[in-house]
């Protein structure tokens, strides 16, 4: 892979995140004066960025070379040191561009309509200007540095915008699980990046992947596992999913934007930019492998559970991240796959939340699907929209997850052997949960018996939302329908993708195609079929049964993620925290002060010799004179 | 008897130090004949057209390297990058001197010096319009001086260059127009040390001389090449360092520095604190590198040493200091043990510390400009405050003022993002290059010691409460405006882009003899 300098279009790509991140200064420095029209500022610098990202695609396709660098800023360069910063625009930061600002554009207008009412409009936007920009950054850096970068302002805006209402407790904590349990995924990335530098030299793509074959198999692994720790933060994968779900506190466009199309997929685009990484070491190839697997049910059979119609699409948006991480642990048959799982997830996985912020807009910002039901024939928009999102997800033939899932199952069973049978057999089995799952919030929210209404103390007056966010819905859902197909037959994804990751070779197939979708389809009606047995022919209790089977309550409490994390983590944290804060009060204080004191007594014992005499400066100097010349013979004659 | 001969002259080569040598010249004409109400513009204009048209001038010759005057000068890349960042420091110099709006008594400058401090006459004259102009010609024959200072080839031309740019700040730094006995006494102090320091500097010449039977340095060099080091050859090497390093505040010759750089005029403290420093390390540089650089086993542990005590001295006394200015002069002290690990980094002559010790200067003498134009405008009823304690709460009242304060503050201590960052990273490299690294640690050392009192200030004008009848912060005129401007911009700009600059230090960092 050659990089040449940009041209043309492409050397102007820093606009990409100059525009949203000056977005974000003037809505935060400008204050109060740009309340009135800030959102429309924010909006247009995304659109922009939209149209020059989408300008620049074209041109990366027009133009023979494949991958193009732009020189960003030199810092220091002197002698053998170099500390620069730079862009790099090949097809794989070119499909996130477009999944970034296209969707960030549509949903920053659904946002106008959705925070209308809200004082701080104008923060959030800047918020998530913020974001874009930062997002940008850890899309095109080129280097892990450059990344790293990106990867931390993601978290700082996804942190500002899940604590948006920061009055309320449940956000303000749920900020803070997400930030503490993604510091734990960044130390890993932090360390994966010094240890490039210590035994590299280097962060840049370049030079790691370059170099990368002449480390030892132990460093590889090393490195292979540090990042894939910072993969799982960032995108809620086993074991530190249990923050997604409770970043459903932020505004739902937020929920759409950053925590299902776009920031918990920087996991993945990390694994997948290291592909040569990886292809080193298959140890942790492996481990991505297994990790992808088991988020697969987890998220799968807690989403199962609950009954917060935004938390079961968020455990929903982890089990799909965990398809994603099978695909990318697949290695070359599958890269190409789970970004194009990634990108049409980014579609219709953006489409049903926004579905979701529609309904809860209508039902007074309520969540709880119990007291949802038959709310299809008020909100018909909203109602076919998300109907077409729901089975673009469950994999429905020939709309989007039918493409993109069904591929990535395919490699899976194309891997061959055991393994290859349980991944399979894993990823099928998801699916027909997946399907459960969906169905039975679809059976809750849209179908049945309304269980909420129009007068009493709790009335509520379901209504359609008005146009602003319902067009976004509809361009997502037309994207649902429409973006399987297009990257998959169309326009193959696998053929662009191809100069990063390598010419796909045909695999043989082990079990085939036509097999694996049937199995996928009749699994996914079996699914279907057992929410409206379970769901969709019975009244619907508006209070959560308590007496229920163990697998349920284990369910509910997101199969005690929590409390592992308490009890294995937090606990013994808090009792090394007090450790450590004692021995600071005594150890670290004590010798801190202790040099202050002395110094601080040195300086005053010496401070007395500056008399403001100048016989004594006088004395002084002849002093020093005497000493250098006494020390410049003695330097000579010996 | 032979014919004398004409020795052979470069004007092209001198041009720098002509301008500002002219400006002076015209400027003692304008003193003696010019009608006192328009001697004020007149100066100021004057001076600043020396100053900038050396300034131009060096930039107009860059590339040149000669050796001129009989072989008396020499006009190299290190030669003139010093002497425009002495006349650039010295024409922003000049703008602080020209300031007028600031005290209400119309100046920092005496109205006559000759009146007795506390007399009738002198009370009458604190608010008169009048001012002692002859600082204006005076700081342009300083400048010359440490120019010539600094491309002197010659033993004694150096020796004639430190007379002439010492007498004028003596003056200078007696003519302060409040605490006017305060800034005599510091002339005094500064006359009296520097009159020694010139004897042990005149000394070690006569030595060399001795030794070698030359004052040039390209035929000290020679010399020592070519007879070694003798004793006498030695101990005049010493006694000239003693001599230079006084100049340039280096510890243990630096006890002069606290007194001066509080009692003279803040105007003139910044005017020394940057211009004097630059010109004081041109001349180590060509004397230690020139003259001695193949003997430089003999020196090398010597500045290994002084330059320990100096960060040492510096920043451990700047810790105790309850006065701005004082604390900046020990700030001066420390940095000047900096740039002398930049020094020792120049290794065999071929190091990186040259090109790292130029950039430093450049930095280090815009930033501290900067930080002396700030102690200008925060006044109360008796002029500058300059007690500690007079700057609490500052940011509460002037948020602007201490914000500036502040950067060149973290610039001072060397926080990443300013010239102090980028310059500091610089000379550590370079002693660490030539694997000076004890050195190196000990610098850092320092730099975290000194970063202390830096701090503190920085502590106290954001998060102290101010004091009642705290001090109030004057508005500046057009000349300060400018000067902060220029030193708050460049500051911020050697540290996010410094690498232009540093590769034109790097270009520049050729000596000729």
């Amino acid at each position: 892979m050659d990089t040449v300098p940009a041209t043309g279009l492409l050397a102007a790509s820093w606009l990409l995140i100059a525009l949203p991140l000056a977005g974000a200064a003037v809505l935060l420095l400008g204050g109060k004066r740009t309340d009135r029209w800030g959102h429309l500022l924010a909006i247009g610098t995304v659109v922009v960025a939209f149209a020059l990202g989408v300008a620049c695609t074209l041109e990366l396709a027009g133009s023979e070379t494949t991958s193009v660098g732009v020189d960003l800023f030199t810092f220091i360069s002197t002698g053998s040191l170099d500390v620069s910063a730079g862009l790099l625009f090949d097809p794989l930061s070119a499909v996130f561009v477009l999944l970034i600002t296209g969707v960030g554009a549509l949903i920053h207008v659904y946002s106008v309509g959705y925070m209308a009412h809200d004082p701080s409009r104008r923060r959030f936007f800047a918020y998530l200007n913020l974001f874009v920009a930062a997002m940008l950054l850890l899309v095109l850096g080129d280097s892990f540095v450059a990344l790293y970068f990106g990867w931390e302002g993601v978290g700082l805006a996804s942190y500002l915008l899940i604590a948006f209402w920061y009055t309320r407790p449940a956000a303000a904590t749920a900020a803070k699980k997400a930030f503490i349990m993604n510091r734990v995924g960044d130390v890993g990335l932090a360390l994966a990046v010094f240890l490039m530098f210590a035994q590299l030299g280097t962060t840049s793509y370049a030079g790691v992947f370059g170099s990368v074959g002449l480390l030892a198999g132990g460093t590889v692994t090393a490195l292979g596992l540090l990042l894939l720790l910072g993969a799982c933060g960032k995108s809620g994968q086993f074991p530190l999913q249990a923050w997604l779900p409770d970043a459903m506190e932020g505004p739902t466009p937020v929920s759409a934007l950053i925590h299902a199309a776009t920031m918990v997929t920087a996991g993945v685009y990390l694994i997948a930019r290291s592909a040569p990484v990886y292809d080193a070491t298959p140890t942790a190839r492996t481990v991505v492998l297994v990790v992808g697997a088991i988020t697969i049910l987890i998220g799968a059979v807690v989403g199962c559970a609950y009954d917060d119609i935004k938390k079961v699409l968020a455990w929903s948006t982890v089990s799909q991240i965990g398809y994603m991480f099978l695909a990318v642990g697949l290695g070359p048959i599958g890269y190409a796959a789970g970004i194009a799982h990634l990108l049409t997830h980014g579609f219709f996985k953006a489409g049903l939340f926004l579905g979701a912020g529609s309904v809860m807009h209508a039902m007074d910002d309520r969540t709880d699907m119990r007291g949802f039901g038959g709310l299809a024939g008020r909100m018909k928009t909203t109602f076919v929209t998300f109907g077409l999102g729901y089975l673009a997800l469950i994999g429905f033939p020939f709309l989007s997850g039918y493409f993109t899932k069904d591929a990535i199952i395919e490699a899976a069973f194309d891997r061959g052997g055991a393994s290859g049978y349980l991944l399979g057999g894993i990823a099928v089995l998801g699916a027909g949960l997946t399907a459960f799952y969906m169905t039975r919030l679809m059976l809750m929210t849209f179908f049945g018996r309304a269980r909420w209404s129009t007068t009493g103390p709790d009335a509520v007056h379901p209504h359609e939302s008005p146009a602003v966010m319902t067009l976004p819905m509809i361009v997502l859902a037309v994207g649902s329908v429409a973006a399987g197909f297009l990257l998959v037959e169309v326009f193959p994804l696998v053929d662009w993708l191809a100069p990063v990751f390598g010419e796909p070779e045909e695999a043989a197939h082990v079990v085939p195609p036509l097999v694996v979708s049937v199995l996928v389809t009749v699994v996914v009606a079996l699914g279907v079929l057992l929410a409206w047995v379970v769901v969709g022919r019975r009244e619907v209790p508006t209070t959560a049964p308590e007496r229920v089977s163990l697998p349920v309550r284990a369910a509910r409490a997101g199969l005690y993620a929590d409390t592992v994390n308490e009890s294995l983590l937090m606990r013994p944290g808090m009792w090394l925290t007090r450790a450590l804060v004692w021995v600071d009060n005594r150890g670290v204080d004590g010798l801190v002060n202790g040099i202050g004191a002395g110094l601080g007594g040195s300086s005053a014992r010496l401070g007395r010799t500056q008399t403001g005499f100048v016989r004594s400066y006088a004395l002084g100097m002849l002093g020093g004179a005497l000493l250098v010349a006494g020390a410049l013979l003695a330097v000579a004659a010996g | 008897m032979g014919a004398i001969q004409a020795p052979s002259l470069s004007l092209a080569a001198l041009s720098p130090l002509l301008f500002v040598f002219g400006a002076a010249a015209i400027g003692v004409l304008v003193e003696a004949f010019a009608p006192r109400h328009v001697r004020h513009p007149v100066q100021v204009a004057l001076a600043l057209a020396g100053m900038v048209g050396g300034f131009a001038a060096t930039l107009l010759i860059a590339g040149t390297e000669t050796v001129t005057a009989g072989g008396a000068l020499a006009i190299d890349g290190a030669g003139l990058f010093l002497q425009a960042t002495i006349t650039g420091l010295g024409a922003l110099s000049i703008l602080l001197f020209a300031e007028r709006g600031l005290d209400p008594a119309r100046s920092s400058f005496v109205a006559a010096a000759a009146v007795p401090a506390g007399s009738p006459r002198d009370r009458e004259l604190l608010t008169s319009e009048r001012v002692q102009t002859e600082v204006y010609p005076l700081a342009s024959f300083a400048v010359g001086g440490m120019m010539l200072f600094a491309t002197a080839n010659d033993l004694l031309v150096m020796f004639i260059a430190l007379e002439v740019l010492s007498l004028p700040l003596y003056l200078m730094s007696g003519l302060a127009r409040r605490r006017r006995l305060l800034s005599q006494e510091a002339a005094v102090k500064y006359f009296l040390l520097g009159a020694f320091a010139s004897a042990f500097f005149l000394y070690g010449l006569a030595l060399v001389y001795g030794a070698t039977g030359t004052i040039r340095l390209s035929e000290i060099r020679a010399a020592v090449t070519e007879d070694g080091t003798g004793t006498l050859l030695v101990l005049g090497l010493g006694l000239l360092v003693v001599g230079l390093m006084f100049k340039a505040s280096v510890a243990p010759f630096h006890t002069w520095t606290p007194d001066v750089y509080q009692g003279a005029p803040t105007p003139v403290t910044a005017f020394m604190a940057s211009c004097t420093k630059v010109a004081a390390f041109g001349a180590i540089l060509r004397l230690l590198y020139v003259a001695f650089g193949t003997a430089d086993w003999t020196w090398r542990p010597l500045v290994y040493g002084i330059a320990i005590v100096s960060m040492v001295v510096g920043a451990v006394l700047g810790l105790t200091q309850t006065d701005v200015k004082r604390m900046l002069a020990y700030s001066s002290i420390a940095h000047a043990g900096f740039l002398l690990t930049g020094v020792i980094g120049l290794g065999g002559g071929t190091g990186s510390g040259l090109a790292a010790t130029l950039f430093y200067l450049l930095a280090y003498g815009l930033t501290t400009l900067g930080a002396f134009a700030v102690v200008t405008l925060v006044r109360d009823g008796d002029g500058e405050a300059t007690h500690l304690s007079q700057w609490a709460g500052l940011a509460r009242r002037s948020p602007l003022t201490a914000a500036i304060m502040a950067f060149l503050l973290l610039a001072l201590a060397g926080i990443p993002l300013t010239s102090g960052f980028t310059g500091k990273f610089a000379v550590f490299r370079a002693a660490i290059e030539v694997g000076a690294w004890p050195l190196a640690v000990v610098a850092l050392v320092t730099s975290a010691i000194a970063a202390f009192f830096y701090l503190r200030l920085l502590v106290l004008m954001y998060f102290s409460e101010p004091a009642v009848d705290g001090p109030t912060v004057g508005v500046p005129g057009l000349p300060t405006t400018v000067v902060l401007a220029v030193t708050v911009a460049a500051t911020l700009v050697l540290g996010v882009v410094p690498g232009s600059v540093l590769d034109l230090a790097e270009s520049a960092a050729t000596l000729v003899g």
